[in-house]
């Protein structure tokens, strides 16, 4: 179908020219933000003496050495966070996703009383800081005997606003809704309509929601307590380092799920 | 175009929305509704010590009305906290969402080169978590480590510097996110449109100023409600990178006054009353764009 319109008129040399100032703009944002990770990449790799000396681009020898060191401390700590975090950011983001997907697929695709209003009152959740729900969350858990719990934890952030705005745009934009009346019955028997929401754009997982909203991976708090101490640097970077590796690998392998032509989507 | 099973389906279509929205209402009133009703409820007690302060009953909870909402309102350390935040947050929102517009243009004109990898790596920061990227950025800082304070030498961590320090956080950190919720908003956009522009003997600047960016205005106005949201409630950067330094205060964004009210002073009451002013000028601040965003998006489906 895009193929049709193909047959732009051909500007000889200016083709050429007017990528070039895009592509070197687009080109400097990558290295900006590329740069910390590669720097976490190669301070990772340096001994606690390497670190303060040698050359920040150089990759240093103590990779190893700082790995078993970060592993043995405090017991091995750093594998109970990190078991926390898998716990955490996977069930959350599996529960996250599904109530994400069927309400935003509900809100968008049916006609009912209340709809508008339910939308805003779920949209409004946003408005609501974190940190605040904290407290009354924590006394509320506490008074019921749950204060200590992974359900406390886990709990109160399978909802999240954004995803079920997102879910909602994304179904209004990318299931056509003749398909859903040549779908019928069918649709039912599949599981209802949940496979709209099979290709929903990748920000919907757990782990990577609203950059100000996402699990905090690896021991955020010891990793702070740290921070003033020179001794740790090098414990801490192997610890941001490691933590991150993970979110990366995820994200990159998720690259071929985003479905930046949402018009596409319908296709399948 | 009727579907002859329309009306057979009709009765059952009534019920199933309310059905698929159970989940999502359940823990809408469970973690939201009940605390947020809990916090108004504590916002107008505080604890009345009675006597010594000794033995049972010398402690206890008395309704004191908006008292904690007078004393959050009158607290000279809370409005500087707002001022610092905003600051912060003009800067934030005009470089992040102006950063990320530009590049999601770049990445949708037509002869860009390696548009792949710049997307994958502009979007890159977004899969490293808030403290982490703080811990990260706040050794770059650092002087006995920072690479770039050997080429530049300021202090990063300064009284004045700090802000735009945590501020390039939060923009490293929020670009890419932003940069393809509007990029994807343009791959939506029918191809046609710039074809039509194109026959018509427009540049490329000239369809990305007069084509694409009103299209993209709902888009651009949502991710600002969003970017204005997130911005106000700004709590890890400052909390992150706080042991690194001594120029941010325990106080320096409202949240982070919120926490030490409730964690470190143990005041719940005061710490409540101020969150609910917090979560009160959040809301004023996005209402009215929050409409705006509400028509403009689904006015038409």
């Amino acid at each position: 179908m895009t193929t049709a319109f193909r047959h732009r008129p051909p500007r000889a040399g200016a083709g050429r020219a007017a990528g070039l100032v895009p592509t070197a703009l687009l080109l400097v944002g990558a290295v900006y933000c590329l740069f910390p990770v590669v720097w976490v990449l190669i301070a990772a790799t340096k001994s606690p003496g390497e670190l303060f000396t040698t050359s920040t681009l150089s990759f240093g020898t103590g990779f190893l050495g700082n790995v078993s060191e970060l592993f043995a401390y405090r017991d091995g700590v750093f594998w109970w966070w990190a078991g926390n975090t898998l716990l955490y950011a996977g069930g959350g983001a599996l529960l996250s996703t599904a109530v994400s997907a069927i309400s935003g697929y509900t809100l968008a695709k049916y006609r009912f009383p209340g709809r508008d209003a339910i939308f805003t009152l779920l949209i409004g959740g946003i408005l609501v800081p974190a940190v605040v729900l904290a407290i009354p969350q924590y006394l509320l858990f506490s008074k019921i005997g749950l204060a200590d719990t992974y359900a406390a934890v886990l709990l109160p952030q399978i909802l999240h606003p954004y995803g079920i705005y997102l879910a909602r745009v994304y179904a209004a934009a990318a299931v056509p809704d003749s398909l859903l009346e040549a779908g019928g019955r069918c649709r039912a028997r599949r599981g209802g309509p949940g496979g709209g929401g099979k290709q929903l754009p990748r920000p919907l997982g757990g782990v990577d929601q609203h950059p100000h909203h996402r699990e905090q991976a690896g021991g955020g708090p010891d990793e702070q307590q740290g921070a003033n101490q020179p001794s740790l640097y090098n414990l801490i970077l192997t610890g941001a380092f490691l933590s991150i590796i993970p979110l990366i690998a995820l994200f990159l392998t998720m690259q071929r799920y985003w479905k930046t032509d949402l018009s596409s989507g319908a296709l399948k | 175009m009727t579907h002859p099973d329309r009306t057979v389906r009709q009765p059952g279509r009534i019920l199933w929305p309310y059905v698929f929205l159970t989940p999502a209402i359940v823990l809408f009133t469970l973690f939201l509704a009940v605390p947020i009703g809990y916090t108004v409820y504590l916002a107008t007690r505080r604890a009345k010590v009675s006597g010594l302060g000794l033995g049972r009953g010398a402690r206890r909870e008395v309704f004191v009305g908006f008292e904690n909402f007078a004393a959050a309102l009158a607290d000279a350390e809370l409005w500087h906290g707002w001022l610092r935040v905003l600051g912060y947050g003009a800067l934030v929102l005009v470089v992040m969402l102006g950063l990320a517009l530009l590049f999601a243009l770049l990445l949708d004109t037509a002869r860009v080169r390696l548009a792949r990898f710049s997307r994958i790596a502009i979007f890159l920061p977004f899969a490293v978590p808030g403290v982490a990227a703080t811990l990260l950025w706040g050794f770059l800082y650092l002087p006995s480590l920072s690479p770039i304070r050997e080429v530049l030498d300021v202090d990063f961590l300064g009284a004045t510097t700090v802000t735009y320090s945590m501020a390039n956080v939060a923009v490293w950190g929020g670009t890419g996110f932003n940069m393809l919720a509007l990029y994807t908003t343009l791959r939506a956009i029918p191809r046609d449109l710039y074809e039509a522009a194109r026959l018509d003997g427009a540049s490329e600047f000239q369809i990305a100023v007069r084509v694409k960016i009103p299209l993209l205005t709902p888009a651009i106005i949502l991710t600002t409600v969003f970017s204005i949201i997130a911005t106000i409630q700004v709590f890890t950067e400052p909390t992150a990178l706080r042991p690194l330094t001594n120029t941010i205060s325990s106080t320096w964004s409202p949240l982070m006054k919120v926490y030490r009210d409730a964690f470190v002073n143990g005041d719940l009451y005061s710490a409540a009353a101020t969150s609910i002013v917090i979560a009160a000028i959040s809301l004023v601040l996005s209402l009215g764009f929050l409409r705006v965003v509400r028509d403009r998006a689904f006015g038409e489906s």
